[in-house]
């Protein structure tokens, strides 16, 4: 698991895609037993089971194709009854209009700014209380982890009104953070998930390390900073990666917070748009749900090892 | 583990009794370090976790709304949430949505994982082809799904009508809205679940399948012995976080069949928390719903933990 969470290190597994399908866990071999293969009627069942796995992907690639497709058709080909399997004469300008009339510059941009701030505050948070928890363990370390854990234990949806009432009215000091960046950076930056990784990788560093830093004379400050943080580049980009995608998939959250349409995020943006009194051509709708799309596709086809590794951590974390 | 200073002390401890005082102070000192670091996470997680928990329990023996200070008023939130005549209908929905997901979209990961697992050709192709929807936002996979299920422009009539049969009214019709809603969960929430059974196939090692197999094991043996046990326990976990994912049913609800319609078809309980919150202005009856589901949800995950430890000793 640990070693999982890490990344292999050594060049000879860090195989890229294409070359052969590189697996990247530990077993090369499965139920099927490479002698079996080799007769002529293993073939024939291996190749008509991958045929009905290409035929069910179809069931994830077709709403794609449509959503991707529909995004080139002309606003009189989008309403067509029955509708057109593809575009007759696919146009880009969708694309264009969607960015430009519908504002998606703003919405992109205010995404960002939603992952980005999202990304620094959770992870200095994450990384300071893990560090404490993991090496510098002051009195009441278990307290403080079983407190932080307990919060995985409440399902978010159970308090986000309270948390909305919390934002809308900080206590004591009674300010608003409503319709401010703040009041989704700040609910963002808690993860207990975040927090809990980061623990069990520094928990996997040899205290003999930390102690020999401390032993040169670096403060506590300089051993995380140039010891350990530079140890764990692969947590760290677990944790950067699946803050941004679930700052990218947020709705609810932003769209409660973030009630001045200048500071609303795509998926708030995509919403409004669809309502039945706001509501933008189709055409451009889709073409808005593409962009929006796009850059978690390309996180995916970037980062798909981090996210397998990510995604099995949750797995196993369970 | 001992409580208190355990590891980073451990050489100040063993050093002379001369360099002990010494170590008395780094340890005071590491402490105050410690909860330095701690701090900013102990300040956020109260404000936005820990407080809004407690408050949510609080509020739901309260009169209140999102403006004014909460009033305390007994047990009425709870009345008025059960004599609400929705409350019973987004409480079966979200069961049977629940019940349905699983239905449809539990074994199948299962399956898809173990047949990619053995594929030698194109495996990376499968995997992306089926996790692509995981790394869609709910937000667009609600929409894109609505526009599919257009009865007259929709892709899903399309595809009927290619197969020979009629158009049907998916979103619209109180009968088809919810297992419409159903399939669009299956469909974003497959491939996160396949992937996690993927990894945990390829831990499975080719010693073990090796063994069966100079034991005499078949092909199906092995899946039953072999396979099978092995993903057990990681089976389990997914199963009651599917259920706890299902129970949370909102923004597909939401977004696409118009908060919950046609006819409160597809009101589930936290979609009527929202309502009540943010339509009706009644954040006590919505904390009481709220209450309600998080008393619903530690049960059923207590009685799952019960009866699976129970039924694993015998």
């Amino acid at each position: 698991m640990s070693e999982r969470l890490a990344g292999r290190t050594g060049p000879s597994t860090q195989r890229r895609r294409g070359r052969s399908d590189a697996k990247w866990f530990a077993s090369d071999r499965g139920l099927v037993s490479p002698m079996a293969m080799r007769q002529r009627s293993s073939k024939v069942i291996y190749w008509s089971v991958w045929s009905l796995l290409v035929l069910a992907t179809l069931a994830t690639m077709i709403p794609l194709y449509w959503l991707f497709t529909g995004a080139l058709k002309t606003p009189l080909e989008i309403t067509q009854v029955p509708p057109a399997w593809w575009p007759q004469s696919p146009t880009f300008e969708n694309y264009l209009n969607a960015w430009t009339q519908l504002d998606f510059v703003k919405y992109f941009g205010n995404t960002v700014a939603v992952a980005v701030g999202t990304v620094v505050t959770r992870v200095v948070v994450s990384v300071l209380a893990a560090y404490a928890l993991s090496k510098l363990m002051p009195r009441g370390t278990r307290l403080v982890l079983a407190l932080l854990l307990s919060t995985l234990m409440v399902p978010y949806i159970v308090y986000f009104i309270p948390q909305y009432l919390t934002v809308a009215r900080l206590p004591l000091l009674d300010i608003s953070l409503l319709n401010t960046w703040w009041a989704v950076w700040l609910p963002g930056a808690v993860s207990a998930f975040s927090i809990f990784v980061l623990k069990l990788f520094f928990d996997q560093i040899p205290d003999e390390l930390t102690d020999a830093a401390r032993v040169d004379g670096a403060n506590t400050w300089q051993t995380l900073w140039r010891v350990l943080l530079p140890l764990c580049r692969a947590p760290l980009a677990i944790v950067v990666i699946f803050t941004v995608i679930d700052s990218w998939k947020d709705f609810l959250w932003p769209y409660l917070v973030l009630p001045s349409e200048d500071l609303q995020p795509v998926s708030v943006a995509l919403y409004q748009i669809s309502g039945a009194s706001t509501s933008a051509p189709l055409n451009l709708q889709i073409a808005a749900m593409a962009i929006a799309s796009i850059p978690m596709i390309v996180l995916f086809l970037v980062f798909q090892r981090q996210i397998v590794r990510g995604v099995a951590f949750t797995g196993i974390k369970g | 583990m001992t409580r208190g200073p355990a590891r980073g002390g451990a050489i100040a401890e063993i050093a002379t009794p001369l360099a002990s005082r010494r170590g008395q102070i780094y340890r005071v000192s590491r402490n105050l370090v410690g909860y330095l670091y701690l701090a900013p996470a102990l300040v956020l997680f109260g404000l936005f976790a820990w407080y809004p928990i407690l408050r949510g329990i609080v509020l739901a023996f309260q009169r209140a709304d999102l403006i004014s200070t909460p009033q305390w008023n007994g047990l009425a939130n709870f009345t008025y949430v059960v004599q609400d005549p929705v409350f019973f209908k987004a409480w079966g929905n979200t069961f049977a949505l629940t019940g349905l997901v699983l239905l449809i979209g539990f074994v199948l990961p299962i399956v898809l994982a173990v047949a990619i697992n053995e594929m030698k050709h194109g495996q990376w192709y499968f995997r992306l082809a089926f996790y692509i929807p995981a790394m869609l936002p709910p937000i667009v996979i609600a929409l894109l799904w609505k526009w599919i299920y257009d009865p007259s422009q929709g892709l899903a009539n399309a595809m009927l009508g290619l197969l020979g049969l009629g158009p049907q009214p998916w979103l619209q019709s109180p009968d088809q809205a919810m297992i419409s809603i159903v399939l669009i969960l299956v469909w974003g929430g497959t491939g996160f679940t396949m992937l996690i059974f993927l990894a945990s196939l390829q831990d499975i090692s080719a010693e073990q399948y090796e063994a069966a197999e100079l034991d005499g094991a078949n092909l199906f043996q092995r899946l039953r012995y072999i396979t099978l046990p092995n993903i057990r326990v990681i089976t389990l976990v997914l199963l009651i976080l599917a259920i706890i994912g299902a129970m949370q049913t909102f923004v597909e609800p939401f977004a696409i069949s118009n908060n919950g319609g046609p006819n409160n078809a597809t009101v589930t309980v936290v979609l009527l928390m929202y309502r009540y919150a943010f339509e009706f202005n009644n954040v006590g009856a919505a904390s009481a719903l709220g209450l309600i589901l998080f008393a619903v949800l530690t049960a059923l995950s207590a009685g799952y933990l019960w009866l699976t430890k129970r039924l694993s000793r015998v």
